[in-house]
């Protein structure tokens, strides 16, 4: 279980989290929306520690994540992030098994390389794909290159950084469905961020709304819609009208 | 009004310390992982391909064109005092000890710190560093250390290269151009260059090499966002790293020969 305890974050002036609380059960799936600009990314990379918090504790499974052994707290995480982040110079399969060859407990290259091959079948690519480099990729092949990097060493929790930027609507939801099932096939916990409303009905168990740097809502899925909440409402629906102010 | 000027003033210099103490932090961090597991030997080898091998032509280029150069000036100047004899002599001393390793340096800096700190500015933008984080990578034990040690390695070989180059350079001038005989040449520059002249400029070379790489990762590891950020870390790690080159050498000549 993820447990997030009154984290702030600052940038200069831009007070961007101001005190968020949060729980993220183990084995669920929760979705952050909120609109640009809100920290759902800044949020996120503060779990991982890739941005310390100025206040707040962040907890996973009741331990402090700033007082964890880094290794292995990372070992426990896969994460997908918006523009798939391959790295240029390796092959597709060198990244997806770009953990499995490293540190203490490095396979050989052949069986990584197997073990990638798996992944990129179990996201619908050919093992053809394996051998080319990312710049060979379209924008949906280097989605599911980056959902088979975070989940080749089976992770207990995975993070989604706006999964379907960019895609167009059925790749989209062939993402979104990839998801689905690949979170729940291996159990694991999920916390996507994202504003892309179908990402949440497809992909969520729980949602929170992100805005003015605290949880304004959270609560199941299925009563999202039905939330009487002012700024949910606005949000979910797209509307320019509302107490979200919006830029002209 | 006093208090804004002296401020005015204040700032930029605190803001230099700032950026000096910054780079040496960065320097001491990469130092101190070099000797410490893991081990990044692919890395390590691609990089010395893309900063030594790669560099090979635009240093021999540079040193053969030098070197011709140089004895053609050295000529004219000696003929003034009836010294046109030491141009050999002199040419192989200029290469070796200044003109292979600063010119090399500059070169490399042009070449090499200009596509690190790219590479690495734009794998910053596009969050490719954030990923290494996340699978448990150290980014500079990956990115850097290889980089500046490969740098570190290089340059002395790119700079014995460019001095031979040079030499040569200089003594095709000579003989073509200026009525040297070859053999007398030759000899020439063998008799009066001395083991230290060729070892303080591979030392230098060292010492540039360093440099090169060590700005190159520091201004792509701290590249704004955007392609307008990568090019701001670019053009800085190129000048940086001239800046810097010429200010070591200047120390480097005062340490190796004020005596």
């Amino acid at each position: 279980m993820i447990e997030l305890s009154q984290v702030q974050k600052r940038f200069g002036e831009n007070r961007v989290l101001q005190g968020v609380n949060l729980t993220i059960g183990s084995g669920t799936s929760m979705v952050i929306i909120g609109g640009s600009g809100t920290g759902k990314s800044v949020l996120l990379k503060c779990i991982l520690g890739l941005v310390h918090p100025d206040s707040g504790t962040i907890t996973l499974d009741g331990q402090d994540v700033t007082k964890a052994d880094r290794d292995a707290f990372l070992a426990r995480f896969g994460m997908l992030f918006q523009g798939g982040a391959l790295f240029d110079s390796l092959r597709v399969w060198e990244n997806v098994a770009f953990r499995l060859v490293r540190g203490a407990n490095a396979l050989p290259k052949a069986q990584a390389r197997e073990i990638a091959i798996e992944k990129l079948r179990r996201v619908g690519l050919k093992p053809a794909t394996a051998d080319l480099f990312p710049a060979e990729l379209s924008g949906g092949m280097q989605k599911r290159v980056g959902l088979a990097r975070a989940i080749a060493a089976e992770p207990e929790i995975i993070f989604f950084d706006e999964p379907t930027t960019g895609l167009d609507p059925i790749m989209a939801g062939v993402i979104n469905d990839l998801i689905r099932e690949i979170v729940t096939e291996m159990g694991a916990t999920a916390m996507t961020i994202t504003h892309d409303m179908s990402s949440v009905r497809a992909i969520a168990d729980n949602v929170a709304m992100l805005h003015g740097g605290v949880i304004r809502w959270t609560g199941p899925v299925s009563e999202l819609d039905a939330t009487p909440d002012p700024y949910v409402q606005q949000f979910i629906h797209g509307r320019a009208e509302g107490p979200i102010e919006s830029v002209r | 009004m006093i208090e804004a000027t002296l401020g005015s003033l204040g700032r930029p210099v605190l803001q230099a310390i700032a950026a000096v103490g910054r780079v040496a932090l960065f320097a001491t961090a990469i130092l101190s992982h070099i000797l410490r597991p893991p081990f990044y030997f692919r890395e390590l080898g691609s990089s010395l391909l893309q900063i030594g091998w790669y560099s090979l032509p635009v240093v021999g280029l540079t040193a053969i064109f030098t070197g011709g150069a140089l004895a053609l000036q050295i000529y004219a100047g000696g003929s003034r005092f009836n010294a046109e004899s030491v141009v050999p002599s002199i040419v192989a001393i200029g290469m070796t000890r200044e003109l292979g390793p600063v010119l090399g340096g500059l070169m490399v800096a042009a070449r090499v710190a200009s596509s690190i700190a790219a590479e690495i500015g734009t794998m910053k933008v596009t969050e490719q560093i954030d990923a290494l984080v996340t699978l448990s990578t150290n980014p500079l034990k990956y990115l850097a250390v290889p980089r500046v040690l490969a740098a570190t390695l290089s340059m002395p070989v790119l700079v014995a290269v460019g001095d031979a180059i040079g030499i040569m350079g200089g003594w095709l001038v000579g003989i073509t151009r200026l009525d040297f005989n070859s053999a007398a040449y030759l000899k020439n520059t063998v008799d009066f260059l001395e083991a230290w002249d060729i070892g303080s400029g591979l030392v230098k070379g060292a010492v540039f090499g360093f440099i090169v790489a060590l700005m190159g990762c520091y201004h792509g590891m701290n590249s704004a966002r955007g392609a307008q950020g990568v090019g701001a870390a670019t053009k800085a790690a190129v000048v940086s790293a001239s800046v810097l080159i010429l200010a070591a050498n200047y120390i480097l000549t005062e340490v190796f020969f004020s005596s």
